[in-house]
């Protein structure tokens, strides 16, 4: 008897009973769809956090001084500022790995363009800024170098301040005073939207690190031109914590730091937040997994009731096809088809309520889904395997049977 | 004289029943040649039953030896047990036994299912089956849709349809009235005249005079094998009856 005759005789079975087949799919329909729906909503999750870090870059190391954890916020303090600039020239210089370390200084002050007025976050930089912080410049240009080393009083607006400041006016060649200090906007930023902390990313002011050094802050009299962080870009393939040991060498030999002593700076890596990111969707991951599970085996369970139940009631028909000669081996191919088919049907009943559940979970609740062909072959897969689990048992009882009692079975 | 068709040599079979022991056969030993058309007769509780299941290879004897159409069939494996059942026998019975929701030609076609003939040759040879037995017309209605005397041409047919040695009818004329029973006795009698061999088991002695020989069962053992010297013809006690009931109706 070969498969496709199978599949018919299975089809015609279950058409026979229509109802209680649809009740039988239910468990596998919802598990199935459960599976899609809560894979799609988890990818477009992933895929949405994923975008941020890779916005921020995944590959950035941010040395900040001291061993502070709370950021740049040290700066203007003054006491114990430990890197400086050279610092930074030096990692970018020494280390083959790094493709841009930049320096910068960071303050936050009040800004006025004519009437307006806005308080932002500035940061003094060099150009590698834009390179090590994925930094665009939407329209203008970047800095010279004479602007770097000159402290020219110029400046690159990122959007959220152009529009507070201009509305919907061009800003280049506008001048802006920057805690008093009068500056000519010679580029815009392109937007970055928010940080996955949900801050503003483009509310933000980048300028020369020596004009905010010598002009804003104030702090020129320093021998040292100390810095509050440097956003260091690690090569694309190269090995972020090889690249760190690196770092980390270069500075205590620079810093002259003795064997035992700490560190007097602080190397952050953003892929300790990817991994805690990683983290919870592997847990979120087989939390749905277990949900998903479950109702699957209620399916699945259901479906063995009801080939036990159809066993039975065939019990007649089981010992005609065997009287006409049809073998144990037809009779179990038989039942398990029609354990197959009737899973898979649910299967992909569960496919399409899923893709649907996505959509509306999409298009009414403002989630990211992302709907992709592998959680479809991995619920094929799972009905299909369902059906074999679960329909074996039914289908090898039928098998069993003697011929001339299932014939003469009332 | 050649080989016989059917040999049973001293073949017996004992049942457990809650505990005890049920003798259904006792040792019986009977050969039935190539285009024989016996009748196997008996009250209820005779081994008549029991006997036809052992020679549809339905079921298997507790002791003795089943030779069919030259094989030893006892002691076989229950695959090529079905294997024999499938090429050799074809199968007639009291409840016609065809598949519910499922037209006439697929019925008959089914045996052919279980020795891997394509779906095209199966169903040009339930066709001409179906068409052997005056049901050409009717090859799309399901069983429900049909009479008790045409579910039965469908059941021969489908008993014929893979060419078999053998037909067994168990008590084929049960369920239904004397002229649809005289009509299916003289469709057996026309396949016997044909050479087929038919073996039929009836409790009813009307039914068992159209066949060429009577063996009669009591207790598990033959206690008569007689020849029916002159056999009543079916086809036309069935022509008799239809013109009575015409005389009456009018």
């Amino acid at each position: 008897m070969n498969i496709v005759a199978s599949i018919r005789i299975a089809l015609r079975a279950l058409r026979i009973n229509k109802l209680r087949s649809a009740l039988t799919m239910l468990g596998i329909i919802i598990g199935v769809a459960a599976v899609i729906t809560m894979i799609a909503v988890g990818a477009g999750a992933q895929n949405r956090i994923e975008e941020q870090i890779k916005g921020l870059g995944t590959n950035l190391i941010i040395l900040l001084p001291g061993s502070t954890t709370s950021g740049g916020a040290r700066m203007g303090a003054g006491s114990r500022n430990t890197l400086t600039e050279e610092d930074a020239y030096a990692i970018q210089r020494d280390i083959p790995a790094i493709q841009a370390a930049a320096p910068a200084l960071r303050g936050a002050g009040q800004v006025v363009a004519g009437n307006n007025n806005w308080s932002t976050i500035f940061y003094g930089v060099t150009n590698e800024y834009f390179e090590a912080r994925n930094w665009v410049v939407a329209s203008g240009k970047m800095f010279d170098p004479a602007d770097i080393s000159g402290s020219a009083k110029v400046a690159l607006l990122g959007e959220t301040v152009v529009r507070n400041l201009f509305g919907d006016a061009d800003p280049i060649g506008q001048v802006i005073r920057i805690r008093k200090v009068p500056m000519v906007v010679i580029g815009t930023l392109e937007r970055k939207g928010q940080s996955m902390m949900g801050q503003d990313q483009d509310d933000v002011i980048l300028m020369p690190i020596s004009t905010a050094r010598n002009r804003v802050l104030g702090r020129g009299a320093g021998k040292l031109r100390t810095v509050g962080s440097v956003s260091i870009k690690v090569r694309d393939g190269e090995n972020m914590a090889e690249a760190e040991a690196q770092i980390r060498e270069l500075l205590r030999q620079r810093h002259r730091l003795q064997a035992g002593q700490d560190d007097d700076f602080t190397l952050r890596n953003l892929s300790e937040i990817l991994a805690t990111r990683e983290e919870s969707s592997r847990i979120m991951g087989l939390l749905l997994a277990a949900v998903a599970s479950v109702s699957l085996l209620v399916g699945g369970i259901g479906i063995m009731n009801i080939m036990l139940v159809s066993v039975t009631e065939r019990t007649r028909e089981i010992g005609l096809r065997m009287a006409v000669g049809a073998r144990g081996r037809d009779i179990l191919t038989q039942f398990l088809v029609e354990a197959i088919t009737l899973a898979l049907i649910g299967g992909f009943l569960g496919i399409v309520l899923g893709f649907a559940a996505s959509i509306a979970v999409a298009r009414f609740a403002g989630w990211p889904v992302e709907l992709g062909a592998e959680p479809v072959v991995l619920a094929v897969g799972f009905a299909a395997g369902i059906g074999v689990f679960f329909g074996f048992y039914p289908a090898r009882k039928a098998s069993q049977l003697l011929p001339i009692e299932a014939l003469r079975y009332e | 004289m050649t080989e016989p068709l059917i040999i049973t040599r001293d073949i017996s079979k004992s049942y457990e029943m809650g505990g005890l022991s049920v003798q259904a056969l006792r040792g019986v030993s009977l050969s039935i040649q190539a285009g024989e058309f016996v009748a196997v007769m008996g009250p209820s509780g005779s081994g008549k039953s029991t006997f036809m299941n052992l020679l549809g290879c339905l079921d298997t004897p507790s002791s003795g030896e089943y030779v069919l159409a030259g094989e030893k069939v006892s002691g076989m494996h229950r695959d090529a047990l079905a294997a024999i059942r499938n090429r050799r026998i074809g199968f007639v019975f009291q409840s016609f036994n065809l598949l519910p929701r499922t037209t006439a030609l697929e019925n008959v076609a089914l045996p052919l299912l279980y020795c891997g003939v394509p779906a095209e040759e199966r169903n040009r040879r339930a066709m001409e089956r179906l068409a052997a037995v005056g049901l050409a017309e009717r090859q799309h209605h399901h069983p429900a849709q049909l009479s008790g005397g045409q579910q039965q041409r469908v059941a021969i047919a489908r008993a014929l349809v893979n060419h078999p040695v053998l037909i067994l009818a168990d008590e084929p004329t049960g369920a239904l009235d004397t002229l649809t029973s005289c009509e299916v006795m003289a469709l057996l009698q026309h396949l016997n005249r044909d050479g087929m061999t038919v073996v039929l088991v009836t409790h009813e002695r009307d039914i068992a005079e159209f066949a060429k020989r009577i063996v009669m069962f009591r207790d598990g053992r033959v206690v008569e094998d007689q020849t029916v010297t002159q056999p009543k013809d079916a086809a036309e006690m069935a022509g008799r009856i239809r013109r009575d009931q015409e005389a009456a109706d009018a």
